[in-house]
């Protein structure tokens, strides 16, 4: 490896390529694990078989295949996709199968192990971002990519330029600030830097050895927003134990980073994200007048145990506002397990959340709680483009699970720290 | 002639094609009538074969949905003019030979403008005007001649880049 200092990116690259390879150089680089979700399978299955003249993909044992766009199906058309995919998934030997109800393919890549820290996953899916909570690099790509990815085993990436984000301080939390967050975090750096701001670069976050995996997850999945190719955290600090980091990969002192920002977490407040546009932020607390028809907390954004817990801690022996319909979706079956033994699904279907399958449930609008034409939604998802979650006339809030949990208590939108 | 489809910075893939209409929930056959269904209606109706789009920064920002950009291809978009594109998009476009050209042409060209496009000469003409686009690099070019990255793989085994080369 290159004596000169490396970005992560650049690490995992140069690993992958077996040469030093900078930010700006084009390489062609082995994909340790490749992702697909029943939505664009069956895409991924017609651009191999039509396109490519391809009947067995290189390498079954490097694929995960996760049914959760629409789980379970929801109309015949779904359904039907959905057996072809499973045919196609026996066809192949794809071992890693994970089928409605096992939760969002994100969380599974990670809480299942498929992606590994220094290793190079592709996704059908932008926010396949997330997988830089563990230190790896994932990256979402299109249909076609990915039938390139599974027919050669490899595919082409531009070493992207790198962002720093070096975080100062603690998220606030207590009486007088509930629930500051990594999403808050998230949000306020699609504010500052807009939906382009990292766009074709990789961004790196510092100083956040305390951050939990769940907080990781958040940060990673959310640096798609702001255009970026990745969104790396260290696999440092108290993640550290349950992580096999290769040797090779650390922050390196002079490595060269296209732009640094830093962030004061004590002075980040709950923020929220205007529809109908994810950079569109501000104060939870200036939008008091805004009231919700529908609360969503889930996705792969905020839809993990410390989300779900956060939500009951605020919602706690109260109830949901007249005229709120509270939705819960946990991010995967574990989760959904882990939050029904220690109480807190309990707590907050007695405070009037209903809850439904792990999947992305209505984040992508196509069932489990579609939006109607007037309609406001306050959603711990990470988009609100007109028309994602139904209507195009619904208006779409973006927020942290204290924020959502708070708003559902009052019927609009809420700081946590006022209820 | 080609008409010019003008659109704003940030279009993203919701826009481009809401989920609703995804193949997955609807059928590939009418992935053609679905691009701008309802940010712009009246696109789909009237886009005719060999139009061009042209639009402000971060074009196609938001989901991986490659039925985006193949919904274009689809209505008969031939090139897209931009002075900066979403990654995902970009690549989703170089897959399927879709020319991307990088430049601010949103002051230059008005929606609704006749205009010829030559995407090996890298030219929109408008009347006496002739517009020069910057060229894409080498290998990209290369792309766009085999008709696409999937295309070119099928033909020489291989992507066309050197580094890494297994």
């Amino acid at each position: 490896m290159s004596p000169e200092p490396m970005t992560l990116v650049e690490q995992i690259i140069s690993h992958a390529a077996g040469q030093p390879a900078r930010a700006g150089d084009l390489v062609i680089v082995p994909v340790h694990r490749c992702m697909t979700h029943d939505s664009l399978t069956p895409e991924v299955i017609d651009a191999l078989e039509n396109d490519l003249g391809v009947t067995q993909i290189q390498d079954p044992d490097r694929v995960a295949v996760i049914v959760d766009h629409v789980a379970p199906a929801s109309s015949v058309a779904t359904a039907n996709a959905q057996v072809r995919v499973r045919r196609w998934v026996r066809a192949q030997g794809i071992s890693r199968f994970y089928d409605v109800g096992a939760g969002i393919c994100h969380q599974i890549m990670v809480e299942e192990g498929l992606v590994q820290p220094g290793e190079i996953a592709l996704g059908t899916d932008s926010h396949a971002t997330a997988y830089g909570a563990i230190g790896a690099l994932g990256t979402g790509v299109g249909t076609r990519d990915m039938a390139l990815a599974l027919a050669s085993g490899h595919t082409w990436l531009r070493v992207p330029e790198t962002l720093r984000v070096r975080l100062q301080g603690r998220f606030r939390r207590g009486a007088d600030a509930l629930g500051v967050s990594a999403k808050d975090l998230s949000l306020h750096l699609c504010g500052l830097l807009g939906l382009d701001g990292a766009t074709y670069q990789a961004v790196e976050f510092h100083g956040g050895d305390w951050l939990t995996l769940d907080e990781r997850l958040t940060l990673a999945g959310m640096t798609t927003e702001l255009g970026a190719k990745a969104g790396l955290i260290p696999p440092t600090g108290v993640v550290a134990d349950g992580l096999a980091v290769p040797d090779w990969l650390a922050v390196q002192e002079g490595a060269s980073y296209a732009r640094t920002l830093d962030v004061d977490l004590d002075a980040l407040r709950p923020l929220v994200a205007i529809p109908p546009e994810v950079d569109h932020v501000v104060a939870a607390a200036d939008l008091a007048d805004v009231a919700v028809d529908q609360v969503f907390i889930g996705t792969c954004t905020n839809g993990r145990l410390s989300d779900l817990q956060i939500a009951a801690e605020i919602l706690a022996g109260r109830q949901v506002a007249q005229g709120v319909r509270l939705l819960v979706i946990p991010a995967s079956h574990r989760i959904l397990q882990q939050a029904t033994d220690d109480g807190t699904l309990a707590t907050l279907l007695r405070a009037g959340a209903t809850v439904g399958t792990p999947g992305c449930g209505p984040c992508i609008g196509r069932h489990l709680g579609v939006m109607g034409a007037g309609e406001v939604a306050l959603s711990t998802a990470n988009r609100n483009f007109r028309g994602r979650m139904g209507d195009p006339d619904a208006r779409i809030y973006l927020a942290s699970p204290a924020v959502a949990a708070a708003s559902a208590l009052t019927g609009h939108i809420t700081d946590p720290s006022e209820v | 002639m080609a008409r010019v489809w003008l659109f704003g910075d940030n279009i993203d893939t919701d826009q481009i094609v809401p989920g609703r209409y995804a193949p997955y929930m609807t059928s590939e056959a009418e992935l053609g009538k679905y691009p701008f269904i309802e940010a712009r209606p009246e696109f789909a109706p009237a886009v005719q074969p060999g139009d061009i789009i042209v639009a402000g920064s971060n074009f196609g920002c938001g989901s991986s949905r490659e039925y985006a950009p193949r919904a274009l291809v689809a209505a008969g978009i031939a090139a897209i003019v931009a002075p900066s594109y979403a990654r995902i998009f970009f690549r989703n476009a170089l897959n399927l030979g879709l020319p991307l050209f990088e430049a601010d042409l949103t002051h230059r060209l008005q929606d609704g403008d006749a205009v010829t496009l030559d995407v090996e000469r890298g030219t929109i003409v408008r009347g006496a005007e002739t517009i020069q686009l910057p060229p894409p690099p080498a290998w990209v070019a290369r792309v766009w001649r085999a008709g696409g990255m999937v295309a070119y793989y099928r033909q020489h085994g291989a992507f066309p880049l050197e580094v890494g080369q297994p």
